[in-house]
């Protein structure tokens, strides 16, 4: 398949030259359309950074980053909104709902920023409503939801416009483990029914287990990558623990 | 260590204290500025009496200014609290490193002092700036030729600017002691986390409301405008005011819910752009300042009204004076003084015996010679009796009129006046002159509330019947005019009939009305001053002399434009940095919010759109209900100073609207450009 993300030897220093720190040390990856990846590493391992850079919010230091044959570490500033706003779909840890919106406007957000039109707009957002299944909070405000309700409200509103790949950084980390579970089989729906590309970070073990790839990081380095193949949810996530121990105890808050 | 630290604690929030800055400075300098008047009326070439009424008028304006401190120190103590707000967490962090609450208090007690210092510094510096262009206008208020330009500098102004600000400052580092040793230090950490509930009105209950606050509005504009024949006495007036103010408040109550209400049943405009999350903004923010907002809204109101009108009343007032006082001098005297009416009034008999005589031989008595001084002169009488009064004159019109304006005297005597003498008078006035068939009277007006009173009688052809003859109207109008000079139009009528009509015995007062012999105003002065040093104690001779009318109209009408703009400047000051502070304690809630836009990929030019969008709309809609306000509230100003004239309505309208622009819109742009850097993307 074509691969819709290409990462190409990034480098991410911080620091001076006296003091210098490689967040992100000669990554390489790709990742295919269709495709649920997760990154999986410890704090300070370099996974957030690299969806900063991803995202666009930071800048690589060095390296080139592709999205669908376009490298948006060369984008000017309007062209890096633009590209954000038509490509790209966010899912934060703390769920970044706008607190004075209903649930309703703020998956409509999304798509007015790109100017669809009305009709257009409330149809899609009933339809990723029902998928998301959030069809009765949709006029409640997010200090009335639960933590899973709104995590699952900011992934309709990252994905309603059909973006070319979601980023979702710890989407689980503020959730209950019910919620949680709950949140992730949703992405497997959408992953598998809309062919939603997600590329979501973690540390934990049980929430990578829900996605066709894990990919490690230790120390800026890409440190072990696990593909699911034909096993069971129950078989990769034994199969990701074992990882997790050799990568040396860092992970042990990950079950 | 400590003053180091408050020191770059100020510097670092340079940005955060522009507007509190700002506003003290201003302050500062309008406070000085408006009691340094005082210094500068000293140097102006003006008369005597001119300076009395500076007198009067500086004693005011230092009464005025306690009063304004009042204002500006509650204004301030309300921006320090915003502004400690602000600083919550770094008050944790100094706890939690084992900074002991008094030295919090030690390092707010620096700031402050430093704030103090720096911007009565720089205030008083603007304000010694400023002053020198308002000696230029307080020339130009008195008339007074500025002889040479001269730089001023009040220090007992500068005195009175530090006392009254050091003590506000003082309130402020007791107030700020005071609230640190309350902080607890689990609510300053989690002081930012709180989340907001959107406290939703039930948007039936918002409509009925505003339904209500309307009609409460709308019957508050027509009790002030055409239905203002209502209003019968004094504290009636309060209805309107009471009204005014609850309506304000509902409306502002209703406003969020109905604004919301509207705005997102139109889908198509709500769901365009940012358009939801901007209504939204609005509508919380308008939400949590109910108060606040009515209270603004209301200072607004007033300002503008006391702005264009205080402006208003200067220009009218020495516009009417060369039309409605066009001689010199007048002397009036009343004439046949009874024995028991000087008991009753404390006359002595000297005064009482010269009441039998003319004016002019008055005048020759106390050793003034009219024929040296005077020029175009008349001398007549006019007639009186206590069998016509107002009441008769007015007919069958008398008891509806008597329902209609209670407060009128209708129980006074009417005056006569002779046709051919009113004719004289006429003459030398510029004004229309009369002929009357022998069974005819003419009845001659200037002011406005007494005109439709005095028409409505002569539509109905209402007779008189004097000394035993009666006459009948000439006309249905009124003929405008006037015998006495004044400042104002404020003749409420009296008749002229043929000359004889009236003989000496019904004869009540002496007038004598005449130019001084003289080409320029230096010479007037001179003639004007000769007749005042002399004694007419012995005498019950009145005299009122056009120099006279201007100088104390003028001095009143500077009097009312200084204390107006004083206090026009001050509210519209205290209201616009309400207004900006309470935009920008929320920009650090804001600035979350706008980075989740701009994740969502909403470019620079939509999010600064969005942003002046909401502070243009929060800073206009109190502006926008005081303007409606206003216009009936000028209206009205304008009907209660009729008798000031309101021909110069247009260029005082203009002159609050540059106040208005300067002052607000500043405040208006320092915010939007405080909260455009705070939400910038780093």
């Amino acid at each position: 398949m074509e691969p819709i993300l290409k990462i190409s030897h990034v480098e991410k220093y911080y620091g001076s030259r006296s003091s210098l720190t490689k967040a992100i040390d000669d990554i390489s990856f790709t990742v295919d359309q269709g495709e649920f990846v997760a990154i999986m590493g410890a704090s300070g391992s370099g996974k957030t950074t690299l969806l900063n850079c991803i995202s666009t919010i930071d800048k690589v230091t060095s390296g080139h980053i592709y999205v669908a044959d376009m490298d948006i570490t060369k984008l000017k500033k309007e062209k890096l909104t633009k590209f954000r706003r038509e490509e790209l779909g966010f899912i934060f840890q703390d769920f970044n709902l706008l607190d004075t919106l209903t649930a309703y406007e703020n998956i409509s957000l999304a798509l007015s920023i790109q100017n669809v039109p009305y009709k257009e707009m409330d149809q899609r957002i009933k339809e990723i409503a029902k998928k998301l299944d959030i069809t009765d909070v949709l006029k409640k405000y997010p200090y009335q939801m639960s933590g899973g309700q709104k995590q699952r409200v900011a992934s309709a509103r990252a994905m309603i416009t059909n973006p070319k790949l979601v980023l979702a950084d710890e989407p689980t980390g503020a959730l209950d483990s019910k919620s949680a579970r709950m949140l992730l089989e949703r992405f497997a729906y959408l992953n598998d029914e809309a062919k939603t590309t997600i590329l979501m970070v973690t540390h934990d073990a049980f929430t990578a287990s829900y996605a066709d790839r894990v990919i490690f990081i230790k120390d800026g380095k890409i440190f072990h990558e696990l593909r699911k193949g034909k096993q069971n949810r129950k078989e990769f996530f034994d199969a990701i623990i074992d990882v997790v121990t050799l990568l040396g105890g860092d992970l042990s808050d990950a079950l | 260590m400590l003053f180091k630290l408050s020191a770059k604690n100020m510097k670092k929030s340079i940005k955060d204290y522009a507007i509190y800055f700002f506003t003290l400075i201003l302050g500062v300098a309008i406070f000085y500025v408006f009691n340094a008047i005082e210094s500068q009326t000293v140097l102006l070439n003006v008369t005597s009496s001119t300076y009395e009424i500076i007198d009067l008028m500086i004693n005011m304006l230092s009464g005025v200014s306690v009063f304004v401190s009042f204002i500006l120190g509650f204004l301030i103590i309300y921006a320090s609290r915003f502004l400690m707000k602000r600083r919550n967490k770094e008050f944790a962090i100094y706890m939690l490193l084992g900074m002991s609450k008094r030295k919090i208090s030690l390092i707010l007690l620096i700031e402050t002092l430093l704030i103090g210092l720096v911007s009565l510094g720089v205030g008083l510096l603007l304000g010694i700036g400023l002053s020198q262009l308002m000696s230029l206008l307080v020339a130009n208020m008195f008339e007074a030729d500025m002889t040479s330009f001269m730089f001023t500098f009040s220090l007992s102004a500068c005195y009175k600017t530090l006392f009254y600000f050091g003590i506000m400052y003082v309130i402020i580092m007791i107030f700020q002691t005071l609230s640190i040793s309350r902080y607890q230090l689990i609510d300053l950490l989690q002081s930012h986390k709180r989340s907001e509930k959107v406290k939703l009105k039930n948007p039936i209950l918002s409509i009925l409301v505003f339904i209500i606050a309307s009609c409460m509005l709308g019957y508050a504009y027509y009790l002030v405008t055409i239905g203002i024949d209502r209003l019968q006495s004094v504290d009636q007036i309060f209805i309107p005011i009471g009204l005014g103010i609850v309506g304000t408040f509902l409306l502002f109550w209703s406003l969020s819910g109905l604004l919301l209400k509207i705005v997102s049943s139109m889908k198509k405009i709500y769901y365009k752009k940012l358009n939801c999350f901007t209504i939204r903004q609005i509508g919380s923010e308008i939400n949590t300042t109910v108060f606040s907002m009515s209270m603004i809204c209301l200072m607004l109101f007033v300002t503008i009204c006391v702005l264009s009108s205080a402006l208003s009343i200067k220009n009218s007032m020495t516009s009417n004076i060369e039309s409605l006082a066009p001689v010199d001098i007048e002397f009036t005297k009343n004439l046949d003084m009874t024995e028991t009416y000087r008991e009753e009034m404390g006359y002595t008999e000297e005064q009482r015996e010269d009441s039998t005589i003319s004016i002019a031989e008055t005048l020759g008595n106390i050793g003034f010679d009219a024929d040296q001084y005077l020029t175009d002169v008349l001398d007549f009488n006019v007639y009186a009796t206590n069998d016509i009064l107002v009441s008769d004159t007015l007919g069958s019109y008398y008891e509806e009129a008597k329902q209609k304006y209670p407060s009128l005297a209708f129980d006074s005597a009417e005056t006569f006046v002779r046709v051919s003498d009113y004719n004289k008078v006429a003459e030398l006035y510029g004004l229309e002159t009369i002929t009357l068939d022998e069974n005819q009277y003419v009845v001659v007006a200037d002011f406005d509330q007494w005109i439709p009173l005095r028409e409505e009688a002569l539509r109905r052809k209402t007779p008189i019947t004097l000394l035993g003859k009666t006459y009948v109207p000439k006309e249905e109008k009124v003929t405008k005019g006037f015998l006495h000079i004044s400042s104002n139009h404020i003749n409420m009528g009296f008749f002229v009939v043929p000359d004889d009509a009236v003989e000496e015995s019904i004869r009540q007062q002496n007038i004598l009305i005449a130019n001084y012999k003289a080409n320029s105003k230096e010479e007037k002065t001179k003639i004007e001053n000769t007749l005042l040093s002399l004694d007419a104690s012995k005498t019950v001779l009145n005299a009122s002399s056009k120099l006279a009318i201007i100088e104390a109209s003028v001095g009143l009408g500077a009097l009312v434009t200084f204390i107006g703009l004083y206090l026009g400047i001050v509210f519209l000051i205290s209201s616009a940095a309400i207004l900006a502070l309470k935009e920008l304690s929320e920009s650090s809630d804001n600035k979350e919010r706008f980075q989740v836009l701009r994740k969502l990929g909403a470019d620079t030019k939509m999010i600064h759109r969005a942003l002046w969008m909401q502070i243009a709309i929060f800073f206009g809609l109190p502006l926008l209900i005081a303007m409606i306000h206003s216009i009936f509230g000028i209206i009205f100003c304008n009907y209660i100073l009729s008798t000031f004239g309101n021909e110069q309505l247009l260029p005082s309208i203009i002159m609050t609207a540059i106040f208005l622009i300067f002052i607000y819109g500043g405040y208006f742009y320092l915010t939007y450009t405080c909260s455009k850097n705070m939400i910038k993307e780093r």
